[in-house]
């Protein structure tokens, strides 16, 4: 189960969140899942089933409530106190009487004792790199709601961490935006190595990312499928667009998608 | 002449006409009615009294300053500190809070008497009635205050293994600030009151003095001055306050 080359190991795991009484009615159960260090994961689900649960899961933000979950080799908590998870929020979560470049650089201010190497970064090189190179000195509140994830996004790649948790985070951004955004992210993976899962409500953002794909169904939250387009990937990590098999895939979850919701 | 400017000059042209004409309907309305000065001194009158005895005026005002600034001082910092203790511990929080709320609702007129007679007659008994008065809102606030981060910036904090301190300081503390300064601007003016209060009870200077003083005395010309006197300390109070909120709070707005 320590396996070096396994990042994310999950089974039989149930979590949720506990009502007043303390109770914990699952969220998602029977999760069985096994992420591969340097792996591109794509997570597909109707909303509401638990895709962002999952994270929470992994980040350490939930406890599991039954079943086994271990991350880099140890559990979610020591994984998360060593600072080798960045969670890229659904809602951008900045904070508003920082500028953006100190909002970039709030890695840097705190759980300094938690990191092993420092961050020898700067803010601006990981501004430019997600477009927003002239906007160090403005506040969250100048900004439009794509510009603000990717200034959360910013922050998280600062981290340098080995597991990079990305909740729908171009989905307030335009397609030529995005496309650009989803090669951007795709060459950070490949060069740094880290792991990724990626929640997304696009398909095809999904297949042209993932190397596999996980598809979540709801009521209950359960895993429906997980889907390996490593077959179809290029060196770049992409799966190109209007291929054939590309397309097929993407029907193939269209009609996954389609059974999970109108099962519930 | 822009709409800005206009706006701009409005603010200040309008209040201050309005003060130009109450002031100039008293000035004539008082004589007319045949209200002896010694009861109801006209604006001039007053006027008159803050030119000559200035410094007559300023000595009293004198030891009023030190009690309201040293009871602003203390009792805002008291109140911080224990806003401090009550967020980080429900126990704590859960046994004195109830108390403290309990004891706001004693009059501070009630109070007062109770202080002297423990503190005596010197300067402590009223910097501490000011210090009360400015302890309760700063204290009710800043708890309020300190707790105004979301769930989502909470786990953004965890994330980032924030410590207690870390959450405190970059979270917790930077969005109480508006609140915060809510209350410094209340207490701004109120640890005056605190401060005058006292003295009228115990004291034989001060500007709380000189009122009950003059009062009794039917000079009613001093008894002006020293009231406005004091309500000018309270305004370079608060002007103090914004001056530094808006010094040290950056605004994106
Ligand atoms: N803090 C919470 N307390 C209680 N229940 C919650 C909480 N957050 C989410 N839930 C519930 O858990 C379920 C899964 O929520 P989750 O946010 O994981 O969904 P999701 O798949 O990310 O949906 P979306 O695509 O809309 O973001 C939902 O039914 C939601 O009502
Ligand atoms: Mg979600």
């Amino acid at each position: 189960m320590t396996s070096p080359i396994i990042a994310i190991e999950a089974a039989g795991l149930a979590v949720g969140y506990p009502d007043e009484s303390g109770a914990v009615a699952p969220v998602l159960q029977g999760v069985d899942l096994s992420v591969a260090r340097g792996e591109f994961l794509t997570i597909l689900g109707p909303s509401g089933c638990g895709k962002s649960t999952l994270l929470r899961a992994v980040a350490d933000l939930l406890p599991p409530s039954s079943g086994k979950l271990s991350v880099l080799g140890g559990t979610a908590e020591q994984a998360r106190r060593r600072r080798k998870v960045a969670f890229v929020f659904q809602d951008a979560t900045l904070l508003p009487w920082r500028t953006v470049r100190q909002n970039v650089e709030l890695p840097l201010k705190i759980g300094r004792g938690a990191i092993e190497t420092p961050i020898e970064t700067d803010a601006e090189e990981w501004l430019a790199l997600v477009g927003l190179a002239g906007f160090a000195d403005r506040y969250p509140n100048q900004l439009s709601g794509g510009q603000r994830q990717r200034v959360a996004i910013a922050r998280a790649l600062l981290c340098n961490p080995s597991i990079l948790l990305l909740d729908e985070p171009f989905g307030a951004l335009d397609e030529i935006t995005r496309d650009r955004l989803n090669d951007e992210l795709l060459a950070i993976w490949r060069r740094t190595g880290t792991t990724i899962l990626f929640v997304t409500h696009s398909i095809m953002e999904a297949v042209y990312l993932g190397g596999r794909v996980m598809v979540l169904a709801a009521h209950p939250g359960r895993v429906q499928e997980i889907l390996d387009l490593s077959a179809m990937k290029d060196a770049d990590g992409r799966s190109a667009r209007e291929a054939p098999e590309a397309i097929a895939a993407m029907v193939h979850l269209r009609g996954l998608l389609a059974a999970g919701a109108s099962a519930s | 002449m822009n709409t800005l400017n206009k706006r701009r000059l409005g603010a200040v042209a309008l209040p201050v006409f309005g003060a130009a004409s109450i002031l100039l309907i008293w000035q004539f309305l008082v004589p007319a009615l045949g209200m002896p000065a010694y009861i109801l001194p006209t604006p001039l009158a007053v006027a008159a009294k803050l030119v000559t005895d200035w410094r007559f005026l300023l000595e009293n005002a004198r030891p009023t300053i030190i009690e309201s600034a040293l009871g602003f001082l203390f009792g805002n910092a008291v109140a911080i500190l224990l806003a401090i203790v009550f967020v980080h511990s429900r126990t704590i929080r859960g046994a004195y809070f109830p108390v403290v709320l309990v004891f706001n609702t004693i009059p501070i007129l009630a109070l007062a008497p109770i202080i002297i007679l423990i503190f005596g007659l010197g300067m402590l008994p009223k910097v501490i009635i000011a210090a009360v008065i400015c302890f309760f809102p700063t204290l009710v606030n800043m708890v309020r205050g300190l707790q105004l981060q979301s769930a989502n910036e909470m786990e953004l904090m965890r994330v980032l293994s924030a410590n207690r301190v870390e959450v405190f300081l970059h979270l917790r503390l930077p969005r109480s600030v508006p609140l915060l300064f809510a209350s410094l601007r209340i207490a701004a003016t109120s640890c005056v009151i605190g401060a005058i209060v006292g003295e009228w009870i115990g004291s034989n200077q001060g500007l709380g003095a000189l009122i009950i003083q003059s009062t009794f005395n039917y000079q009613s010309d001093r008894l002006f001055a020293a009231v406005f006197i004091a309500s000018a300390l309270g305004l370079i109070f608060y002007g103090l306050v914004a001056a530094v909120e808006h010094r040290f709070v950056r605004r994106p707005r």
